[in-house]
């Protein structure tokens, strides 16, 4: 039985400047962000990040490395707008290619289901379809000969998602309420890399928990990472809630700052920081 | 309901609020919806969903505002992660309340920026789903402080799609429904011949010259407008003692 356990730099090292790469979570909960800041080390460039965009979109557009974004929206959810993509996106820093929630999703599941495309009701009207030329329309063969976006198959190099536990084969499992997209990612993607809360043994996985939790299957993960807290300071219920007091500090202080306190170390040096800041506040 | 045509200054016979009309205004968005999700987005929709579910639309179905439906009790009686959620929008059977940055007349709504997208003086939020939720399911707006700013005469972006803009589609048009924009100042509709904003009702205290002032476009304003109705006394008890004891609505709307 394989074991595809890895570090998070190993996971980044397997990228190259110019892939597409998949990042799972929502806004901002549940981001694999330890292999955000995995790549952030390892000074991977010239991206097309794919995202229901939250700090990760923020970080990365903050230290340069995207060339093109593919997303519905960036939020840090309780702070309405991502400041770091904001201020990206208003100095023009990379392409955007800006869909529907709805387009998203046909476009992760047509790169699941290997389709150039999937025929989707959004986006006919809106300037989704002014901002983005390069967008097609299929008309229904048949009686109703409607005409839908042919949602181009939003097909990754690389997925980066984080769950809350896995087994050492690439299983990973969900305990909160939502999935967001992470098993589309998975399986839109070439790799994907799945971190977690903590690495068990298969038969723990389903000792307590349903197995409809079993949301990432082992056939499409390339690389498991055991990363504690490797979600902060987005949320990763009910493991752990958002860390809303750093979030905020995050998207106050200035990026250069911010960086050079909390991302110029490894993961358990970020995981140091943060420990050390919050003893500060209280 | 009055038939006056200019609001009063102060004071309504009711004894409401201007928040408190608002949370009516929103809730009438749901009346006779049947069993389908309110989607509701900012507070003062969100109060007027609950209060349509505890009254006349007790069909309704709500979420916690994460991926759970729920009862007004908190009694978990669903199951609605993102992913289902998109799919119950395209299958129609819902009807949201959005947010607007920008409004213009035929119901063109923009919440991803302001100014040119290819440069944006103002980063907002992104289309998110405004797009989908346009086609496929009624779709109102709520506006808690009504200006020119957000009134505008055209939007920098179309996420959510107006009127001419999917008259230019009209298969697309199957299931656009655009029922009402309410905002601290009164309700509007799109009953014109061209579907272009009308104002549908004055919240009492307001006046025609007040919205139209307010207002960047030329609205539709018919010869008699009602004011928002009163809410029953049944209703203010609710609303005060059940469904926002704390006052929040009075945060979002003042006066």
């Amino acid at each position: 039985m394989s074991d595809k356990t890895m570090t998070a730099d190993e996971a980044a090292s397997r990228l190259v400047g110019g892939m597409t790469v998949g990042i799972g979570g929502w806004g901002s909960r549940r981001k694999p962000m330890a292999l955000v800041r995995a790549v952030l080390r390892a000074g991977i460039g010239d991206l097309t990040v794919v995202s229901c965009g939250g700090p990760d979109v923020g970080m990365l557009a903050a230290a340069g490395r995207i060339r093109k974004l593919v997303a519905p929206f960036a939020t840090l959810d309780s702070i309405p707008l991502e400041p770091h993509f904001r201020a990206a996106r208003e100095r023009g820093a990379f392409e955007l290619m800006e869909v529907d929630e709805a387009m998203f999703l046909w476009g992760l599941r047509a790169a699941a289901y290997r389709l150039p495309f999937l025929p989707v009701r959004a986006g006919i009207g809106s300037d989704v379809m002014r901002v983005n030329p390069g967008l097609r329309t299929v008309t229904s063969p048949y009686d109703d000969g409607e005409t839908f976006v042919a949602m181009p198959a939003l097909r990754l190099d690389a997925a980066f998602v984080h769950v809350n536990r896995a087994d050492r084969r690439g299983n990973g499992q969900y305990l909160g309420p939502d999935p967001y997209f992470d098993d589309l990612f998975c399986e839109a993607a070439d790799t994907a890399y799945v971190s977690c809360e903590r690495i068990v043994d298969t038969a723990e996985l389903t000792k307590e928990a349903a197995p409809q939790t079993l949301l990432v299957g082992r056939h499409v993960v390339t690389g498991v990472i055991e990363a504690p807290n490797g979600a902060h300071f987005t949320s990763c219920a009910p493991d752990h809630g958002r860390d809303e007091a750093f979030q905020r500090m995050y998207a106050t202080t200035p990026w250069e700052d911010f960086a050079e306190r909390f991302l110029s170390g490894d993961e358990p040096a970020y995981q140091s920081a943060v420990r050390t800041w919050q003893k500060e506040g209280s | 309901m009055s038939g006056a045509t200019h609001g009063t200054t102060s004071g309504t016979a009711s004894g409401a609020t201007r928040a408190e009309y608002c949370v009516i205004a929103c809730a009438e968005a749901w009346r006779g919806a049947g069993e389908i999700l309110a989607s509701p987005m900012g507070l003062i929709p969100s109060l007027g969903a609950r209060l349509a579910r505890r009254t006349f639309s007790p069909d309704l179905l709500l979420t916690d505002g994460e991926a759970l439906l729920v009862d007004l009790d908190g009694t978990v009686e669903g199951w609605l992660p993102y992913r289902r959620h998109l799919d119950l929008v395209t299958g129609g059977r819902r009807h949201v309340m959005m947010g607007a940055s920008q409004i213009d007349r035929y119901g063109n709504q923009n919440i991803s920026c302001v100014g040119d997208w290819a440069r944006p003086r103002r980063q907002l939020l992104g289309v998110r789903g405004a797009p989908v939720n346009t086609l496929n399911n009624p779709t109102s707006y709520w506006v808690p402080k009504h200006s020119r700013r957000v009134f505008v005469e055209a939007v920098d972006m179309v996420c959510g799609v107006g009127h001419d803009r999917v008259a230019a589609h009209p298969a697309a048009a199957r299931f656009h429904h655009l029922p009402r924009v309410v905002s601290d100042l009164g309700v509007f509709d799109f009953a014109t011949p061209d579907r272009a904003m009308r104002l549908a009702s004055l919240h009492p205290g307001v006046t025609v010259e007040e919205v139209a002032e307010a207002t960047g476009f030329a609205l539709a304003v018919p010869d008699e407008v009602p004011y928002t109705r009163d809410p029953t006394a049944e209703e203010l008890r609710l609303i005060r003692e059940v469904i926002d004891p704390a006052g929040s609505r009075d945060r979002e709307v003042r006066g």
